[in-house]
């Protein structure tokens, strides 16, 4: 009971864009893709507005077979590479949700 | 999320699940207090601004009137780097985002009655506390060392000792020695000391050659990225001379002479890096420490333990295995004590996935450097923050297209801190 409400309430919360709770198993949380955004913030900028390599409004496809690049070695990276492999696909996923759904400015 | 979302989504929450959405019960808007302006504070600061879209307030008591940064001091003492360059104001998390600077001292926390109390503006009620002091140099160990930090600085909190101990390397003849005392771990900055030898030796072997750079480490090896500052010691000769199981016991700041526990050292200029524990705030009573020096942390909630609504982030708090305590490290923190408090506030559990990074770059000469980097996902049967195996990672070697994104990086961590 407690859990279905839990659920539904998350549900309400979810943002056009971003990944949604009912998508996913377990009840998750609303912010979920914000967070793990804000991980890439202290290279990419706030929300990802970095001068050098901006992530805010890149296409979802085209975020997603950079990272899957830096994965594989297929992109030449100093660090990317070693960081990537630190998120699980559903979160570089979310991610790369996130980032495409924002205004570059 | 718009203002009005974030209090209608706190409504509806409460309703639905009669948690409590204690600050609405108590006040209009919530009121989060942050003791502590550094790369932890200030960006928990900016974050709860940034998240809650101005729906809560954010008090920032900090004792500084500016924000000097670590990261990069390395650089000023070595004169590559001017003193203005690692210096910022508060004017951009005031005039941006809305958070309240209170230029003050906290000087106790009281969590029954949730308030802060202060030197000069009373006390502080909060509905959420983020204690966020960094480290406290514990000077007084050391025999002789206590009060004579203009003499024998440990330039290990960027400010004013950073431009001392560049001033004194600049008065030091050709052929002196530099020497630095690295205390045991956990301190702030693994690597740390380590870049400074890197620093100093450039400057020494650019403008005066024939002098020594001492390192003298209480750990009994290279605590980071060792076989990378091997061979960056290397690249300067036998200027570098590195000595493991070095405990500093006493110092005379008359001769800068210092006393290890096997040796005796005399110096021209004298580095002493003291060991070092929580901010004051956090260890005065209050707070649940382990060691007597780090805050207990629950990692989803980055809460003090057993302390309803204070948290605790950055160097001030006894980190997960493998988790360094650093400027990135601290940043991490505050995003996920901003979520947190955000979500108790929206009547929410906390994010039970939460994600922290971690990079420190580490510059050895004017232009190349090397980085360490670790990611780490929340366990939830072990309940810590672990990183994650497979992932992260040394530099092959340092270079300078690292050194060009090591200053990015520094660039990028200030503005998302500060701005
Ligand atoms: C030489 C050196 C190089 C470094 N290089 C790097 C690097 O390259 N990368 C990296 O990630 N990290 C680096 N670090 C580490 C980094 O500086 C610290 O880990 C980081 O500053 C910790 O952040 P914090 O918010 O916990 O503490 P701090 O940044 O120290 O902030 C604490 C703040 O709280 C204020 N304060 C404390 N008590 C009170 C009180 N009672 N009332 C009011 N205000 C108070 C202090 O004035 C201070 O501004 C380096 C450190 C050093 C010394
Ligand atoms: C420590 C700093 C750092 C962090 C943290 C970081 N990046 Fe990067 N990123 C870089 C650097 C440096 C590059 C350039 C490639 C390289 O050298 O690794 C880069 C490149 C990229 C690129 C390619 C940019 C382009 O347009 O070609 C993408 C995409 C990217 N990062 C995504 C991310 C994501 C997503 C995160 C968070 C999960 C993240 N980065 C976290 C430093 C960082």
């Amino acid at each position: 009971m407690r859990t279905a409400l839990l659920a539904s309430v998350l549900a309400l919360a979810c943002t056009p864009g971003v990944a949604c709770a009912q998508d996913a198993p377990q009840p998750q949380d609303p912010h979920l893709a914000r967070n793990l955004a804000a991980t890439c913030a202290n290279c990419h900028g706030t929300g990802g507005r970095s001068v050098y390599e901006p992530l805010v409004g890149q296409p979802r496809v085209k975020l997603l077979q950079t990272l899957d690049d830096f994965r594989t070695g297929e992109h030449e990276a100093t660090i990317m590479h070693q960081i990537v492999r630190g998120y699980s696909d559903a979160q570089l996923e979310l991610i790369a949700d996130w980032f495409s759904g924002q205004q570059k400015n | 999320m718009q203002r009005r979302n974030f209090l209608h989504a706190c409504t509806a929450a409460t309703a639905a699940l009669a948690l409590p959405c204690r600050a609405f019960a108590a006040s209009a808007r919530p009121h989060v207090v942050v003791v502590g302006g550094g790369f932890g504070g200030a960006t928990a600061a900016k974050y709860l601004r940034m998240w809650s879209e101005g729906g809560v307030d954010v008090t920032l008591i900090e004792r500084e009137q500016a924000f000097v940064s670590c990261p990069i001091s390395n650089l000023v003492i070595a004169g590559l780097q001017r003193m203005e360059q690692i210096t910022f104001g508060y004017d951009l998390l005031q005039s941006q985002w809305g958070v309240r600077l209170m230029s003050d001292e906290a000087t106790a926390i009281d969590p029954d009655r949730r308030v802060v109390r202060t030197a000069r503006n009373g006390e502080i009620a909060y509905d959420d506390l983020v204690v966020a002091p960094g480290v406290e140099i514990l000077s007084a160990g050391i025999d002789g060392l206590a009060g004579h930090e203009d003499r024998i600085p440990h330039a290990w909190k960027a400010g004013a000792q950073t431009a001392t101990l560049r001033r004194q390397l600049e008065a030091m003849p050709d052929g002196g020695v530099f020497a630095m005392s690295i205390p045991r771990m956990p301190y702030r900055c693994p690597p740390g000391p380590y870049e400074r030898a890197c620093m100093v030796a450039h400057y020494l072997r650019t403008h005066k050659p024939r002098s020594k750079v001492l390192v003298l480490d209480a750990n009994a090896d290279i605590v980071a990225k060792k076989a990378l500052f091997q061979q960056a010691f290397a690249r300067y000769g036998d200027m570098i001379e590195y000595r493991p199981n070095s405990t500093l016991l006493a110092v005379d700041a008359a001769t800068l002479e210092a006393e290890f526990e096997f040796e005796r050292v005399r110096a021209d200029v004298l580095n002493v890096i003291p060991p070092m524990r929580a901010g004051r705030i956090a260890t005065l009573g209050s707070l649940p420490l382990i060691n007597d020096a780090w805050v207990d942390v629950d990692w989803l909630t980055l809460g003090a333990k057993g302390l309803p609504g204070v948290h605790v982030i950055g160097d001030a708090i006894f980190p997960a295995p493998g988790m360094p305590k650093s400027g990135h490290m601290a940043n991490q923190h505050a995003k996920v004590v901003a979520a947190a408090i955000l979500n108790a506030l929206a009547g929410l559990p906390p994010n039970p996935t939460p994600v922290v990074m971690n990079t420190c770059y580490s510059f050895v000469d004017d232009r190349a450097a090397m980085h360490v980097v670790s990611v780490h996902q929340y366990d939830a049967d072990k309940g810590q923050l672990l990183a994650v195996e497979g992932a992260g990672g040394l530099s092959a070697a340092p270079s300078d297209a690292e050194g060009r994104a090591a200053l990015q990086w520094a660039h990028h961590i200030w503005a998302d801190t500060l701005g």
